[in-house]
C-alpha cells in the first residue's frame, strides 16, 4: 500500500521528503511512435489511452512548463454534458461517462462530485430556450430535467428573492450527473497511469520548431534536443495557433483570457453548480468551502494568463445580482487561462493540413469537462489515422464546408 | 485596466472600446469567383499571434470611430494607435 494512514505517519518522520514519485522524469529518447505536445489534461489523457486502448507505449508527452500548469490548473473544475447537438452530446457524454469511472480506472481519486448543475432561466423566452434544450438532451439520451421556480429555490435557497430583481429567476434546467472534479488530480491521475504504462512524460521541454522531410513533419526540435516521431499530436489549447504557425498553417482559433475567481472559504452554502443565462456567471462551492466563480471572457485576444478589471467587475456584478448575500465575501484569488475559441465553440479533432501532425484544439472555454473524452477520441485518431465514430463531425474541414456544430448559440455558451 | 489613445478623443478606459479583429483583412471578391477555401480563410482563419498584433478597435462608447491598434497579446502593452486612413503601422514579429 503506497498510500495509507501508516504511510502518512512514516513519511512524517522524514518530513515528507521520501514519498515515491508518481511518475518518472526521463530524458527524452531520440525517437517515439507518437509525440503528444502539451502535458495538460488532454495531452496526458491522450497518452494514457494510446497506451491502454491501442497498445502504443512508445509515447512522449512534451510539456513546456510543468504538468497541468496551463488551463488544466486554471479552470472552474465543472464537468457536464448538457450540449444541444447530437454530435456534441455523443462526445461530451462519453467524457462524462469516463469521468464517472475515472477514479477507479486510474486508481487515483479525482474527487468527482456529481452534485448537479442548474442553468437558470430569467424570462419566458429563456424558459422556452431551456425546454427546447431539455428536449434535445432527452432525445440525445443525456439526462436533463426542467425545474420550476419553486424547485430551483429549493436547490438554491440563497438566490435573490427580491421582487425588484433585475434578473428574477423563473425556472431552470438541471443535469443531475453534472458536477465538479479535482482538476489537478485529473492531470496527476492520468500522468501516473500513463507513466506506469511506459509513457515518457517530459516537463520543461518546449517545442521550438518542427522537423520536415519533404512535405511531411517527422519530429520536433525542443529545448531538450531533437525528438522524432511519425505522428505528432498537438494538445496545447490556447497555444494551438502558435504551434500551427511553426508548422506552417493557420487555424480558425482565437486565443482569449478566461478569468476565474475564488472567494474566502465558508461553510456549505451552495450544493450544486449554478449558471445564469442572463449574466453568464457560473459558480460552485469547492470542497474547501471557497466559491469558485467564472463568467465572461476578456473580449480581445490574449496570451497573458491574466484578465483585466472590467471583466472581473462585470462577473462580480452578475454574482451580486444572483446571490446578494455573497456581497460580504472577499475574493482570495483571481487568475486566467488562455482558451482556444473557435467560431462554433466545438472542438477540432482532426489531421492537420500538414502530414504527420494531428490536432486536438478548439475546446475553448470548456476543455476541462472534455478531458477524458477528448483524450479518448484523439488517441483513436492518432492510433488508427481515422476519426473515432463519435468525432467524425469535429473536423477542420467544417469551416470550409459550412457544416458547423454551432454550440456557441445552441447550448447557451456565453462566450 | 487598459487605456487606449483614441486618435480622435484621446486617452480613455478599456470599457469604452470594442475589439474588432486582426488587420489587414481583405474581403475576397467578386463573390462568384471566390473558392470555399478563400471564404473560409477570410471568415475564420487567423494568425492569432503571440506577441505583437495589428488590429482594429471601435471606440464604441465614444466617437464611434474605428481605428488601428498595435498591441502585444502577452503583455497587453498598447504600442501605437492610428487612424484607419493613416499609413499602416509596421509590425515586426
Amino acid at each position: 500500500m503506497r498510500f495509507s494512514a501508516f504511510a502518512l505517519a512514516r513519511n512524517a518522520l522524514t518530513f515528507h521528503e521520501q514519498w515515491p514519485k508518481l511518475w518518472r522524469s526521463p530524458r527524452p529518447q531520440s525517437k517515439y511512435d507518437v509525440i503528444v505536445v502539451g502535458g495538460g489534461g488532454h495531452g496526458l489523457a491522450t497518452a494514457y489511452y494510446l497506451a491502454r486502448e491501442h497498445g502504443i507505449r512508445r509515447v512522449a508527452v512534451l510539456e513546456k512548463g510543468w504538468l497541468g500548469g496551463g488551463n488544466t490548473g486554471r479552470n472552474t473544475t465543472i464537468v457536464r454534458s448538457n450540449y444541444f447537438y447530437p454530435e456534441s452530446a455523443g462526445l461530451y457524454d462519453l467524457s462524462l461517462r469516463l469521468y464517472e469511472g475515472l477514479s477507479r480506472q486510474l486508481g487515483f481519486n479525482v474527487m468527482l462530485s456529481q452534485r448537479g448543475m442548474i442553468t437558470l432561466g430569467h424570462s419566458t423566452h429563456q424558459l422556452e430556450m431551456l425546454s427546447r434544450w431539455a428536449n434535445a438532451l432527452n432525445l440525445n439520451g443525456v439526462d436533463g430535467e426542467l425545474l420550476t421556480e419553486a424547485q430551483v429555490r429549493e436547490w438554491l435557497p440563497l438566490l435573490n428573492e427580491s421582487t425588484t430583481a433585475r434578473y428574477p429567476v423563473r425556472g431552470g434546467l438541471l443535469q443531475r450527473r453534472a458536477g465538479i472534479a479535482r482538476h489537478d488530480a485529473v492531470a496527476w491521475g492520468y500522468a501516473r497511469a500513463a507513466d506506469a504504462l511506459g509513457v515518457d512524460i517530459i516537463q520543461n521541454c518546449e517545442v521550438t520548431a518542427f522537423l520536415r522531410d519533404r512535405d511531411r513533419i517527422v519530429g520536433v526540435e525542443t529545448t531538450q534536443g531533437i525528438i522524432r516521431a511519425p505522428k505528432i499530436g498537438l494538445a496545447v489549447a490556447g497555444h494551438s495557433s502558435v504551434l500551427a504557425g511553426k508548422a506552417g498553417f493557420r487555424l480558425p482559433v482565437t486565443s482569449y483570457a478566461l478569468q476565474a475567481f475564488v472567494t474566502e472559504p465558508v461553510k456549505p452554502v451552495l450544493k450544486c453548480v449554478a449558471l445564469s443565462m442572463a449574466t453568464g456567471v457560473y459558480l460552485s462551492q469547492s470542497d474547501k468551502g471557497e466559491l469558485v466563480v467564472g463568467g465572461a471572457l476578456d473580449l480581445y485576444p490574449s496570451y497573458a494568463q491574466r484578465g483585466n478589471l472590467p471583466t472581473l467587475q462585470g462577473v462580480v456584478a452578475g454574482l451580486m445580482e444572483l446571490f446578494p448575500c455573497f456581497s460580504r465575501l472577499r475574493m482570495l484569488r483571481q487568475w486566467a487561462g488562455v482558451v482556444d475559441v473557435v467560431h462554433d465553440s466545438s472542438p477540432i479533432i482532426d489531421a492537420a493540413p500538414v502530414k504527420g501532425v494531428y490536432l486536438n484544439c478548439g475546446w475553448g472555454t470548456g476543455g476541462f469537462k472534455a478531458i477524458p473524452g477528448g483524450g479518448f477520441v484523439f488517441a483513436h485518431l492518432l492510433a488508427t489515422g481515422r476519426p473515432h465514430s463519435l468525432a467524425t463531425g469535429f473536423t477542420l474541414k467544417r469551416f470550409t464546408s459550412g457544416a458547423l456544430i454551432d454550440e456557441a448559440s445552441a447550448a447557451g455558451i456565453s462566450h | 485596466m487598459l487605456q487606449f489613445e483614441c486618435p480622435y478623443c484621446g486617452r480613455r478606459d478599456e470599457p469604452e472600446f470594442r475589439w474588432g479583429g486582426e488587420v489587414p483583412l481583405v474581403r475576397p471578391g467578386p463573390p462568384q469567383l471566390v473558392s470555399e477555401g478563400d471564404w473560409a480563410a477570410y471568415l475564420f482563419f487567423r494568425d492569432n499571434p503571440k506577441g505583437l498584433v495589428r488590429e482594429r478597435w471601435l471606440h464604441a462608447l465614444g466617437c464611434r470611430q474605428w481605428f488601428v491598434v498595435v498591441r502585444n497579446t502577452v503583455t497587453h502593452e498598447i504600442c501605437s494607435t492610428s487612424r484607419i486612413s493613416d499609413p499602416t503601422p509596421e509590425v515586426r514579429a
